[in-house]
């Protein structure tokens, strides 16, 4: 597993990462944790004659807080986010979703920077930033920078708002503190990609729902947010009875695909069932 | 699992049955060892093989030219440049005289039967370099229609060998009237179904991949009068006669050597294109080369294993005596039939029977071949397929009946009176105690207990279900008597060869013909020879692997090392023995008849006048004090050809959880009591143990090679092909009984193969039993969620089908049918 050559750039500021895609253009691919990047090198199905490092960059690396937003840098790895007491506190659903990734080599050198511009619709973290309303702050070659909300950044299989020549640089996630959360993974094996994933997350009150923020994993070409469900769930209890019935319309707008670990159909039985549980754990019940 | 402190060496405690912890496991984890792949000659070349991406095809041109061009490219070799010095790739287990056996060459000329296979290869100064211009060769293809499914391939409408005419490779029958070991099956069938019961069943064996850890690797070094050759191979001796034997290069200039080798579990018992091709290219180009295949080619190229349809009749009395079993398989060998590809089905025909005392049994099995990558043997081969197969019959038989599933396999079983026993099939079982495994397994499961939890959540209507499965495994494995072998148009012997040499600083060296690729001889054979010689377990090492080495052997598969390998070692240490007693007598001036040998000390009876082993060595070697007559050494040699097949047997007992919301399975409790005859090393036992459990239940439960329908491998990477972890397993609890093999000195039995032998059906039926309410009676393997999910929706929607006519019958002149009809289609 031998990737074609090619030439390897580390700059150590956003700025000079910014001008390097500038230079090369269409070229140069960029290296974030190369979780997904150096198995597709090493497969050869891609072959950047550039490949730009991200590694050196401290502005891009850890989680600050903001106000009512957290930031976390592109850069930052999963292990780093799992280690991370703000995430837990204030976005718990983000902190479930990303355990459930890979194993713990996997989490220690993948990045949610490059797990978000990769956009594989079977990874884990597209649900959650979706759920949470995430915003995506972009660099652009002018040295501009654009925030993009996560419902605009995942454009299509493995395509979202990030164009060439630029680069996603923060994350920034409203705060949910006090919800509950829980991010349901149906696999297989423990390292797989989710067949099917459910990120839900709950604010009760008084033994009720009083908000809730659904996302799914693979159940169509992108991340996908269940607005109906989120609304269904308003004001009911969290008992079996009440979540049954508001998820019942999870499927609205999912397409899911259909491989070797299940067919379309099986994947949309899969919605309901585990969209019940996550809203139920997340719930508390 | 206890974990057992390594102890130093004292005479009194015998090495035998201690877990030491193994010898070689230091240098293996570490990496700091000669895998293939780490050994760097001067001069050496790089290689990097163009492979076909189509499955069928015929090679029209091929251009070179950009490739030779580039930085630092050596040479480009075709089919064609190597034609007649190649060899070719050997099948050693033709099934009959009509066998279709297509010529298979390592770098075809321009028949390409299976994606994958290689057309031309790059020598380079670097493996990246070697890569990159493999990139550059130009090879047109006219594609031809493959034959990839297996009832395809019966009809011969589409063949994958046009030249050859027919699909089928060989039909191979054993039936127990004709071989006057029983009655006719068609007649009990016949009885069954006017006043009986008769079960009929169609299993799928799907095709599964060998993954070993260390992906294949070859070194050849042409310079020198012998041609060096470092193979990451499970048969270092078959592959030099081989190569001997398809090359025309004499046997005497032919040295392999298999160093440490990281795993095979059969998948490196082949000789390999790759092997040869390496050969070839070196020898071309008269520098070594070097070629390491990445684990894309590894899942691709590397042999395949399993891959059959089972059409299973079972008949029986009403009170659950079963009188025959018929069974007829159709075996996919993919394009070509490997060294034992044929052979490999071959090897169940002795076991569907099991450890049951049918009247009739009739076995018949159709070898086919498709344009999908060969298969040939795989942990366990032949006998997994049919314990498979019987076991889940046990079960559909004990569901038919409504009784317990121990209880009808109690009803059927050999006593443990009845040893010798000779089955239905014609083998005959030298020991064994069904009852002792069984009673302990039970109580070691909780099985009235989980009994009970199952029966309540079925009342309940509980979500998650339970269902207990059973396996009462037998296999014959030590292959293998020469003269059975024989008799089956085997191409060699199944004996084994050791010598001992004897270093006169007291040091022992051992030289074993069979080729350990993770087990732990090194360990096992230095506890017996340390017992058996009196010497410290430290003091013995183990030589292995290399054809200049250990000249002569059989090599390791088929749980052979120590019931046939280390007997040897025995032989050969008690003709050291033998040998020393004369000497010892000399020096004590004592008779011979006086000396005693216990504990490493020679002594003469009645006195307290004695030598050590390591004394007699030094007095040999010196040569200064020798009786007239007697050579000035102590070593010796041993060749084993065993009288029988081993027979472990166990009873494994599996509760499964199933969600039936999902279909999603957990595995809650996993019980066996394997009895293996006796044991050298409980921890290496454990460890196979447990390996073996894993791959089984992989097989159930997660892993299948699967094609699309243009014969491109969909799981061929280790994303899509879902092996387990540690994560996704359990705590076993394993244990033994012990009944010893009759006809070996040390009475061991095989264990390398018995996890993965007996697990499959376990898993499966403890699946089958907690969805059966439901109306299921099968699901095919691997078990995924969605199949098992599907199965439920299937029974629930059929009104009765849980209480159905347990007797339908095989469609006339269908030669098999398809009970997953349903489910198999979501595998495109
Ligand atoms: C064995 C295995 C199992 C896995 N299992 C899972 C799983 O269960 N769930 C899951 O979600 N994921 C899984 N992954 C994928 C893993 O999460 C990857 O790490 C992740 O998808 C990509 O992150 P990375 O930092 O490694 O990015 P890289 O691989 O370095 O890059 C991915 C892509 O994003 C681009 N990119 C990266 N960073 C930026 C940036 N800041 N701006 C612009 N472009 C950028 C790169 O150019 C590249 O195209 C698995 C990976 C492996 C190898």
């Amino acid at each position: 597993m031998i990737p074609a050559q090619f030439d390897y750039l580390a700059p150590t500021s956003v700025a000079d990462a910014v001008a390097a895609l500038a230079e090369h253009g269409d070229e140069a691919k960029v290296l974030a944790g190369g979780q997904s990047l150096l198995p597709i090198l090493r497969m050869r199905l891609n072959a950047p004659g550039v490949v730009i490092d991200l590694g050196r960059i401290p502005e891009l690396q850890g989680v600050s807080e903001d106000g009512d937003h957290l930031v976390i840098g592109a850069m930052t790895t999963y292990a780093a986010v799992l280690a991370s007491e703000a995430v837990t506190t204030h976005a718990a659903l983000l902190s479930k979703a990303i355990a459930t990734v890979a194993d713990p080599q996997i989490r220690h050198r993948g990045t949610v920077g490059g797990a978000l511009v990769h956009a594989d619709p079977a990874g884990d973290v597209g649900a959650p930033a979706l759920a949470l309303g995430a915003e995506l702050v972009i660099a652009g070659a002018d040295g501009s920078t654009r925030t993009v909300a996560a419902e605009d950044f995942f454009e299509d299989l493995f395509a979202t708002a990030v164009g060439e020549g630029e680069l996603l640089t923060q994350i920034r996630i409203p705060k949910h503190t006090g919800w509950g959360a829980h991010y349901e993974k149906f696999v297989r094996v423990s390292h797989q990609w989710s067949i099917v994933g459910v990120a839900a997350t709950v604010r009760s009150e008084g033994g009720s729902i009083a908000e809730a923020r659904v996302g799914l994993t693979n159940m169509g070409s992108t991340p996908l947010r269940a607005r109906s469900v989120e609304e269904a769930l308003v004001g009911q209890p969290a008992t079996d009875e009440a979540v049954r019935a508001a998820v019942a319309s999870v499927n609205d707008g999912t397409n899911p695909p259909s491989d070797l670990n299940g067919d379309s159909d099986y994947r949309k039985h899969l919605a309901t069932v585990l969209t019940r549980r996550a809203v139920l754990a997340a719930a508390g019940a | 699992m206890t974990i057992t402190e390594d102890r130093p060496s004292d005479a009194a405690t015998p090495e035998i049955g201690r877990s030491r912890a193994r010898k070689e496991d230091q240098r293996l984890i570490t990496g700091r060892t000669r895998w293939t792949d780490n050994i760097q000659l001067p001069g050496m070349l790089h290689l990097a093989m163009v492979r076909s991406p189509f499955a069928h095809a015929t090679v029209t041109a091929i251009n070179t030219d950009e490739a030779r061009k580039a930085p630092g490219v050596v040479g480009v070799i075709t089919g064609a440049d190597i034609k007649d010095v190649q060899g070719a790739v050997a099948n050693a287990w033709p099934l009959n005289g009509e066998q279709k056996t297509p010529n298979h060459l390592p770098v075809v000329v321009d028949h390409v039967a299976c994606a994958g296979e290689i057309v031309a290869v790059v020598a380079a100064r670097t493996a990246a370099e070697a890569r990159d211009a493999a990139e550059l060769v130009d090879v047109d293809y006219d594609e031809l229609p493959a034959v990839l499914d297996l009832k395809e391939a019966v009809k011969d409408e589409v063949l994958a060998h046009p030249d050859l005419g027919t699909n089928t490779s060989a039909v191979w029958t054993l039936d127990s009237a004709a071989q006057g070991s029983g009655t006719d099956v068609e007649d009990e069938i016949a009885a069954a179904r006017s006043d009986g019961v008769v079960i009929e069943r169609e299993f799928r064996q799907q095709r599964l991949i060998p993954a070993f850890m260390e992906p294949r690797s070859t070194v050849c070094d042409p310079t020198g009068e012998q041609m060096t050759v470092w193979s990451s191979t499970q048969v270092p001796h078959i592959l030099r006669f081989l190569v001997a034997a398809t090359t025309g290069i004499p046997e005497s200039k032919v040295r392999i050597i298999a160093p440490d080798v990281g795993g095979g579990f059969g998948g490196k018992l082949q000789t390999t294109p790759e092997e040869f091709a390496t050969i070839a290219v070196a020898r071309r180009l008269g520098k070594p080369c070097k070629y390491t295949e990445t684990r894309s080619e590894s899942l691709l190229s590397g042999h395949h294993g399993r891959d059959q349809w089972q059409k299973l009749t079972l008949s029986a009395r009403k009170d659950g005596t079963v009188t025959g079993l018929k069974v007829e398989l159709l075996a996919d060998l993919g394009a070509y039939v490997g060294v034992v590809g044929g052979g490999v089905p071959v090897l169940g025909a002795w076991m569907f029977n099991s450890i049951y005392k049918f009247a009739a049994y009739h076995f018949t099995v159709r070898t086919l071949l498709t344009n999908k990558t060969w298969v040939d043997a795989y942990r366990g081969a032949g006998r997994p397929e049919a314990t498979f197969a019987i076991e889940r019959m046990m079960d559909e038989l004990a569901a038919e009946l409504g009784r317990d599933p121990l209880e009808v396999r109690e009803q059927n079983w050999i006593t443990h009176g009845e040893f010798p026993f000779t089955t239905v099939a014609g083998m005959t079982y030298d020991s064994g105690n069904y009852e002792a495994a069984t009673a302990k397994a039970k109580e070691l499961f909780g099985y009235d207990e989980l009994r009970a939890e199952q029966k309540h959540r079925r009342e309940s209507n509980d979500p998650v279900q339970l269902g207990i499965g059973i396996s009462t495994f037998t296999e014959m494995c030590g292959l293998a008597p020469s003269r059975i072998l024989g008799a089956l148009n085997y191409g060699a012997g199944g004996w084994e060869s050791a010598s001992i040499r004897m270093l006169a600083t007291g040091k022992v060296e051992v030289l074993t013909g069979v080729s350990p690729h993770g087990q732990g001889h090194e360990t096992a054979w230095s506890q017996i020879v340390a017992d058996r010689l009196g010497v410290p377990f430290e003091d013995v090492e183990v030589l292995h692997g290399d054809t200049q080495i250990s000249s002569k052997g059989m090599d390791t598969y088929g749980s052979r090392s120590l019931v046939v390998g280390a007997e040897a070692v025995v032989r050969a240490a008690d003709k050291v023995i033998e040998k020393a007693k004369v000497v010892a007598a000399h020096l004590l001036e004592a008779s011979v008849d006086d000396i005693e040998f216990t504990g490493g000390r020679f002594g003469v009876k009645g006195t307290d006048k004695g030598v050590t082993m390591p004394e007699v060595a030094l007095a040999t070697w010196t040569g200064h004090n020798l009786p007239d007559g007697v050579e000035p050494s102590l070593d010796a040699d041993a060749t084993f050809d065993p009288d029988n097949f081993s027979f472990p047997h166990g009873t494994h007992l599996c509760a499964m959880e199933v969600d039936t919301e999902t279909g999603a399975t957990t595995m809650r409790k996993y019980v066996c009591v394997d009895d293996i005859g006796n044991i050298i090393n409980p921890l290496i036992v454990e460890g196979q143990v447990h390996g073996g459990l894993v791959q089984g239940i992989a097989q159930a439960l997660w892993e299948g090679a699967e094609y699309d329908d243009q014969g491109t491998l969909v799981t061929g990477s280790f994303v899509d092909y879902t092996l387990p972890t540690s994560a996704d397993t359990i705590s076993f609890v394993t244990d033994h009984t012990t009944s010893p093999s009759t006809y070996t000195t040390l009475g061991t039995k095989g264990v390398g193969e018995a996890g993965a032998i007996a697990s499959t059906p376990a898993v499966v039926n403890a699946i089958v039993d907690a969805v059966r309410a439901f109306g299921v009676d099968d699901i095919l393997m691997p078990c995924t969620p969605e199949r098992v999910w599907k199965a439920i929706q299937k029974g629930r929607s059929v009104p009765g089908e849980g209480e159905r006519d347990a007797q339908p019958h095989f469609d006339e002149g269908v030669p098999n049918q398809d009970p997953g009809a349903a489910t198999e289609g979501s595998q495109a």
